[in-house]
This record gives structure tokens, C-alpha cells and sequence, in this order.
């Protein structure tokens, strides 16, 4: 069911919501977070589709923050939708004029009480999400450095600046299945990994914080190299033995080799976002593997700036 | 213990559990076991990237197949019974490590030529000599099949490799034969490589039993005979037998589920706290609680079953359990159930717990109900109370998973009036489709050897040791009475909790 209200404010947005719920005739509510999504014209129906479709493995109330133009009176529409085949609700939340500015007043009220709330920006976001007041109100806030209007590299090294722990970022979240691969893969041959080398499309922040992961937990060199991508296309740890890689030139299918080995197919397609927001919500608490990652990054990055500067 | 990963961080709870290097031998490919659970949830497995890189699964039936009319068949079946999409990426993965061996359980050239695929798919797909045997086959041929992988040196693992069986439901049909079969498999595997499943305890809602006891403090202080009046576990299905008059007849309601599933939910609801969530203190738990349960004194006051007869189930016209096709006319199998249990111990000392299933009931159901006992004291007058009960918990195992806590509330309105409202929390439709099969976590475990949710022999002949005398007094005593298709079981049922002085609750 959905309902449209105009020129409204947050307390009628939250009767709203409960007289919908009310009229889908099931009052208990078993929605465990709310997730606001910061976005844009441009890129808002993507974004909310991607929320709801979300919400079938989180419950959750959605609060679409979508800021128009910052010219004339304060404005305040809302699109109300309960049902609609997902679990949860969701309020898209429009507003122009001086409000912009203040997006968070309206949202406060709309918080679920006492329950986690999640920030997310699917393309730009503020230099320091933590202290924006909007994100501000969530513990955890998920970023895209691979999806801002910015260079990647700039994006993510925006972020790794202000990094403070309840950050996190789709560019990590990418690298799930490869790390869980690469991880099984010396599970199987405990072998010593004495370098390793990672090729993305260039400006990849995926490439970046694989090379970083690395780096940190295996306290070897990796070089990084540029190719025509999609996004990350071969990680190779290479030992006395041989090499260890996982290559995936197409973005569907990739090759797992191992030494001594025949080639393997592994399917390790690029998710869809809604699927990673749904791995990002599973866990709500500090994430310190990406904390160190992001060390070892921003070390990686000034090491990377002396070495050029040297060359001059 | 291998030495450290370095890729693994304990803290790092983003990379999921794959199972390492292994594969999987399937017995009984044909039945509908594989083809709607094993393969679906296989093949859902892969699609979740838990499978390692070189898994392999290898068919084994009396088929005269070659590997490709075996992937052919999983193919279809997972086609159309996985949870998730089919993704040809998938699928090209997971076939390259399909193998088939034609033969009969007694061929000692079948099961040669099990051994050398075996051996094969450890050279070319790496899986290590680790291999778990899935025995999706009747249980008269366990020992057989047994017998033959230790003589054709399958059933040892060579140096840290690990081989593992896989069996599933029924453990027997009362003590004795559940003695001889872990004798059967233990021939061959030592006990603590048998994983007998039990999906039931796969199921998340089963699992949330204990997150709801264990990680709450609200509810652990009423959780005893102080408070608690009295426990209906139920499991209900709306359909008759359908195809398995064979397996069925002769074994009856009594030991299709109450043995397993229901003696398993009635132990995860009364065990003491485990010092840990892992196989041992779990195990521990749940014997001792089955060791102190106890039978009644008069089972046929304190016990009730039934057949099925013709009648209307949901809007359509069923005919009886006798008329089914393969029953003979005069069977005396039960097709319902229920038994009153009570336990022994500080805690639930007067405290029943009452146990039912039938086929052909309302409708389709599986919950637990703690019933808690009436307020010592209410200060309204008789007429406001009228529509009090008593308050419930009920944790609603399937369909629809959640649960309902049942509590008094007034009515709007001028004069006090008191009724009893629902406050439920749904686990979520939708939440609950995108939530792992049973069999998925099932499966993941034995390849990963993690034994918590799989019942041991001991657990297995402890619930025997409970239903064996019921058996034997109804075998005894006649007919087990019919009630309509359709209803909620027969009139013996409702007047045993009436000596109680208690109703069954309607699920």
C-alpha cells in the first residue's frame, strides 16, 4: 500500500506509517533496523529498489533521503510503502529549500526505537560520513568509493582519512568471495606466499584494498597492475612451489589454479549491490579487519607517493 | 592441526566456513531424497561459494548410466528444487566433478570401480581422499553398504584425510533394531564419523529454541515447574501417507516422529544451559534430560492414537488411511499419536509435557507451546475474567516461523473486561526464504565435520529406550481408534489431557 503525502512533516510521516500498518491488518512489527539511504534524483529508484529487495533478509524501516533544490521555501514530501512484497517499510523522504540542510531533524523521529540504524550513501558521500549529521545517527555507514561522481582513488582515500570504526565500504565488500577463495585456497596448501601480485581496472578501489589485505596479513610485497578490468581481475600469491591465482578476465567465470593442479572453473560473479548491503548488515559491530586494512592502505598509498617523489 | 593461515582471522566473521578439499558419494541417486534435499541443497551449497574449488559428487545405483545421464538428472532436479537461481557458472562448476558407478550393493566389481573413481578424483580434482558417503538408501541395506566400503578399503582414511557417513532417518525401529544398525555401521565407522541427520534440528527456528533459552534473561526465570503448567509439542501435516505405503505402514506416527523430532524438541526445550555450543556439552545435555524422562504409570489412560479415516480435508474429499493404495485393510498402524512425558528432575518435577503428531489434521503445523500456570490471584470479578486463559509461548517451528507470546489484555471500553490477546514476532516470510534449507546446513557441516546438530547412537537409543513400552501396550490392545480426515485426531486424545484437566491448544 502506498501513500503520498505532500508539504508534511515527521509526525504525520509516523502516523502514516502506523495507520498503514494498521490497514495491512498485522500490527507486530518485526523489523530489526532502520537503514537510511542518502541519494539523489538521478539515482534514487535504483537505490530504493536495491534497499527493499534488501529487506526479504533484514526487516527493515527504509528512509529515503532524497535533497532537491536548496532554492525556495521549505519543503517536505513523503512517499509512503508498506508491503509491496517486501518485508518492511519504507518512506521516501523529499525535500527542498532550506531543509536540506537539515535532513537529519526529519529523520530522528522516523528512527525505529531502539534499534540499529544503518546510514548508506550508494554514490557520493560527505568527506567525513561520521561526522555528518546524518550519519552521525547510524553505528555503522556504508560508503561506494567505486560509485561516486569523484575519482575512485580520490573517494577512497577520503575515506581511509577519516576513517573511524563503524565505517565501511562496497569496495571491501566486493572482495568477500575472492578473500574467502584465496583463504581456502591456503587452507588446502599451507605453503609460504613470498609474493603476491594484483591486477584490476585501473583505479579499482576493490584492487586497492585486495592489495592492501594482503599486505597486512601476509607482511609481503604486492605489486598492483592496471588491465581493462571489470573491476578485479587476477590475484596471484606466488610461492616456491608455484603460483596460487584466481584470474577472472570476463567478470562471471573465473580459473582457480593451484600448483601441481589442473586448472579449475569457480563461479565468482560481480553481486549485485543489494547483496552486499545485505552482507553489510549482517554484522553491525566494528569491522577490524577493514580497520587494519585501511592502515596498511593509507600506509601503501604515502608509500607509493615517496617512491615518486624519489623519482623526481 | 594444520599450522596457521594467515589469511584467517578469528575476527574476520565476513569470509564464511568452505568446506575444505572434498567430495561426496551419493547412494540411491533416484530416490526423492537426493533429487529434492542432497542435490538442491548441493547444488545451493556451490551457489553460495561454501563448496571448495574441486568438489566432487559421485552417483551410485543400479543405473546403467554413464557420468552425464547422472548430471543430467541432478540438473533437473536442481532446476527444480534449488533455492536459489541457476546460474550456468554454477552449474559448470559444480559438473565437472560429477562421476557415476553403476552397480549393485552386493557387485565387488561396482564397488572396485568406486574406489578407483575415488582415487581418480583425488589426483585430477584434488579432493584429497576426504569423502563423506551419503546413504540416501533404505536402512535394511546400511550394513551392507557398510560392509563393502570396508572391504574395499573406502571406508579408511589414509594419513589426515577423513572419510565420513551420512545417514538418515529412521535410526531403527525401536532399541534393539537401533542397537544392531550403529553395530552395522560401526564395523565399519567408528561413531564419531556417523552423522545421522535429523533436518529438524537444521531448521533455524529450531535452532532459535536455544538462542531464545540461552541468550535471553527474561524467559529463564519462569522456564521451570514454579511457573510452567504444563508443554504441548505438536507437529501436525495436513496430507495422508501419499506414496510410502511401504515405509509407512508398520512403523506408524509413533516412530516416524515422535522418537526422533519430537523427543529432540521436547530435549532442547527442558535440557539444562550446555557449558558450550559445541557437540560434546551439547550431547551431554540432551542425554541427561532424556535420561530422566518419564513414562506413565497407566499408558492407556495417559496416551491416545489414531487411524485416519475418509473424510474432508481443507475442501477436498480424502479417503482413510485402509483405503490407500498397499495397506492392507486391516492395518493397525497409527497415523496419530500423543503421549504425556513428564521429567524427573528439580526443574520440571509435575510439569507434563505432551507430545503429538498425526497425518490428515487440520492443518499443517509444528510448534512448541509452553503454557504457563493461572495468575495465583485476580483481583477482577468472575464475569470480567470469563475470557482469560492462561498465558503461552509458542514457538512456532513451521510454517510461518516466530513466535507468538499469549498474554491477557482489556478489552476497549467502559467496563473491565480482560481477554487474552496474541503478540507475535514473525521470523519473516520472506526473511525465511532467503534463509538456508536445513539441508544446506546440514550437509555443510558433515563435510566441515561439525557435529552439534546430528544425534549420536546413545541420544538415538535413549529415545527408544522411552518409546519402546508405548509400543509395545498399543501393540497389545486393539485398534488404534479412526478419526475423521480433516480434524484435529481422535475423541482419546482430547479426553486423555481432559483427566489432566487441560485442552490441547488448536495450532
Amino acid at each position: 500500500m502506498n501513500v503520498d503525502l505532500t508539504d508534511t512533516n515527521a509526525s504525520q510521516i509516523a502516523s502514516a506509517l502506523v495507520r498503514a500498518r494498521r490497514a495491512a491488518g498485522s500490527p507486530a512489527m518485526g523489523m530489526v533496523l532502520t537503514l537510511i539511504v542518502v541519494t539523489d534524483d538521478e539515482n534514487c529508484d535504483e537505490a530504493m529498489r536495491a534497499a527493499a529487495a534488501v529487506t526479504t533478509e533484514h526487516p527493515a524501516r527504509i528512509l529515503g533521503v532524497l535533497r532537491q533544490s536548496a532554492r525556495g521555501r521549505s519543503r517536505l514530501d513523503a512517499e509512503v510503502k508498506i508491503g509491496n512484497n517486501t518485508a518492511g517499510e519504507a518512506v521516501l523522504l523529499r525535500m527542498s529549500g532550506e531543509l536540506i540542510r537539515h535532513a537529519e531533524s526529519v529523520v530522528l523521529p522516523l528512527l525505529l526505537p531502539d534499534s540499529p540504524v544503518v546510514v548508506w550513501w550508494p554514490n557520493d558521500a560527505p568527506d567525513d560520513v561520521a561526522s555528518d549529521p546524518l550519519g552521525n545517527l547510524g553505528q555503522r555507514r556504508i560508503t561506494d568509493s567505486a560509485n561516486t561522481t569523484r575519482s575512485a582513488k580520490t573517494a577512497l582515500r577520503t575515506q581511509a582519512k577519516h576513517y573511524v570504526a563503524g565505517n565501511t565500504d562496497l569496495a571491501w565488500t566486493r572482495l568477500t568471495p575472492w578473500r574467502a577463495l584465496l583463504a581456502a585456497a591456503l587452507d588446502q596448501h599451507p605453503v609460504t606466499v613470498t609474493s603476491a601480485e594484483v591486477e584490476g581496472e585501473r583505479g579499482s578501489p576493490s584492487a586497492d584494498l585486495m592489495a592492501a589485505w594482503l599486505q597486512s596479513r601476509l607482511r609481503i610485497r604486492v605489486i598492483q597492475r592496471s588491465t581493462s578490468g571489470p573491476g578485479l581481475t587476477c590475484v596471484r600469491l606466488l610461492t616456491r612451489h608455484g603460483d596460487i591465482a584466481i584470474s577472472r578476465p570476463s567478470g562471471h567465470i573465473a580459473t582457480f589454479t593451484i600448483p601441481g593442479e589442473a586448472d579449475r572453473p569457480v563461479a565468482l560473479k560481480r553481486r549485485e549491490i543489494a547483496e552486499l548491503i545485505a552482507e553489510e548488515l549482517r554484522r553491525l559491530d566494528e569491522d577490524e579487519v577493514f580497520a587494519r586494512t585501511i592502515k596498511a592502505y593509507v600506509k601503501r598509498v604515502a608509500t607509493a607517493k615517496t617512491a615518486k617523489s624519489g623519482k623526481r | 592441526m594444520a599450522r596457521h593461515n594467515p589469511l584467517r582471522d578469528p575476527q574476520d566473521r565476513r569470509l564464511p566456513r568452505i568446506a575444505g578439499p572434498c567430495g561426496m558419494v551419493l547412494f540411491g541417486v533416484t530416490g526423492d531424497l537426493s533429487r529434492k534435499k542432497v542435490m538442491p541443497a548441493i547444488y545451493d551449497l556451490a551457489n553460495r561459494g561454501l563448496l571448495p574449488p574441486g568438489f566432487s559428487l559421485t552417483g551410485f545405483a543400479r543405473r546403467d548410466w554413464a557420468d552425464q545421464d547422472f548430471a543430467d538428472i541432478v540438473h533437473d532436479s536442481v532446476k527444480q528444487h534449488a533455492r536459489t537461481e541457476f546460474r550456468e557458472e554454477t552449474w559448470r562448476q559444480l559438473a565437472e566433478g560429477f562421476r557415476f558407478v553403476p552397480g549393485e550393493f552386493d557387485d565387488d566389481v561396482a564397488f572396485d570401480n568406486l574406489r578407483r573413481t575415488i582415487e581418480d578424483l583425488d589426483r585430477v580434482r584434488g579432493t584429497e581422499g576426504n569423502h563423506a558417503f551419503y546413504l540416501a538408501i533404505p536402512p535394511a541395506f546400511f550394513g551392507i553398504v557398510a560392509e563393502q566400503l570396508k572391504e574395499h578399503g573406502l571406508a579408511e582414511p589414509r594419513g589426515n584425510a577423513w572419510r565420513r557417513v551420512v545417514i538418515e532417518k529412521p535410526f531403527g525401529h525401536d532399541l534393539e533394531s537401533a542397537r544392531e544398525l550403529s553395530a552395522a555401521l560401526a564395523k565399519a565407522f567408528p561413531s564419531d564419523t556417523v552423522f545421522r541427520i535429523d533436518h529438524y534440528l537444521g531448521k533455524e527456528t529450531v535452532q532459535n529454541i536455544m538462542a531464545m533459552r540461552f541468550a535471553n534473561e527474561m524467559f529463564e526465570p519462569i522456564w521451570n515447574s514454579n511457573y510452567v503448567d504444563h508443554v504441548q509439542i505438536t507437529m501436525a501435516e495436513d496430507i495422508g501417507i501419499g506414496g510410502r505405503a511401504g515405509y509407512y505402514d508398520g512403523i506408524g506416527a509413533a516412530r516416524d516422529v515422535i522418537q526422533n523430532h519430537l523427543l529432540q524438541l521436547m530435549a532442547l526445550i527442558s535440557m539444562e544451559e550446555p557449558v558450550s555450543f559445541d557437540a560434546r556439552s551439547l550431547r551431554i545435555e540432551k542425554q541427561k534430560i532424556l535420561s530422566a524422562v518419564l513414562l506413565p504409570e497407566r499408558l492407556d489412560l495417559h496416551t491416545a492414537r489414531g487411524q485416519y479415516a475418509a473424510g474432508w480435508q481443507g475442501g477436498v474429499k480424502v479417503g482413510g488411511y485402509l483405503d490407500e493404495s498397499d495397506i492392507p485393510s486391516d492395518s493397525k498402524t497409527e497415523t496419530y499419536a500423543a503421549l504425556r512425558l513428564d521429567i524427573d528432575n528439580r526443574r520440571w518435577a509435575g510439569v507434563p509435557f505432551y507430545l503429538r503428531t498425526g497425518k490428515r489434521l487440520g492443518r499443517r503445523v509444528t510448534e512448541v507451546a509452553v503454557v504457563f500456570k493461572p495468575a495465583p490471584h485476580l483481583p477482577f470479578s468472575e464475569t470480567a475474567t470469563e475470557g482469560l486463559g492462561q498465558n503461552a509461548m509458542v514457538m512456532r517451528i513451521q510454517p510461518d516461523e516466530g513466535v507468538t507470546l499469549r498474554f491477557g489484555a482489556k478489552v476497549p471500553g467502559t467496563a473491565m473486561e480482560l481477554r487474552d490477546v496474541n503478540m507475535d514476532f514473525a521470523y519473516g516470510g520472506a526473511f525465511v526464504e532467503s534463509s538456508p534449507e536445513a539441508y544446506e546446513r546440514l550437509i555443510l557441516d558433515v563435510l566441515l565435520g561439525d557435529p552439534p546438530l546430528f544425534p549420536q547412537h546413545e541420544e538415538v537409543e535413549a529415545s527408544w529406550r522411552i518409546l519402546d513400552p508405548v509400543i509395545e501396550h498399543w501393540a497389545k490392545s486393539g485398534r488404534p481408534e479412526a478419526y475423521p480426515a480433516g480434524t484435529w485426531g481422535p475423541a482419546s486424545a482430547d479426553e486423555m489431557l481432559a483427566r489432566d484437566g487441560r485442552v490441547w491448544r488448536r495450532p
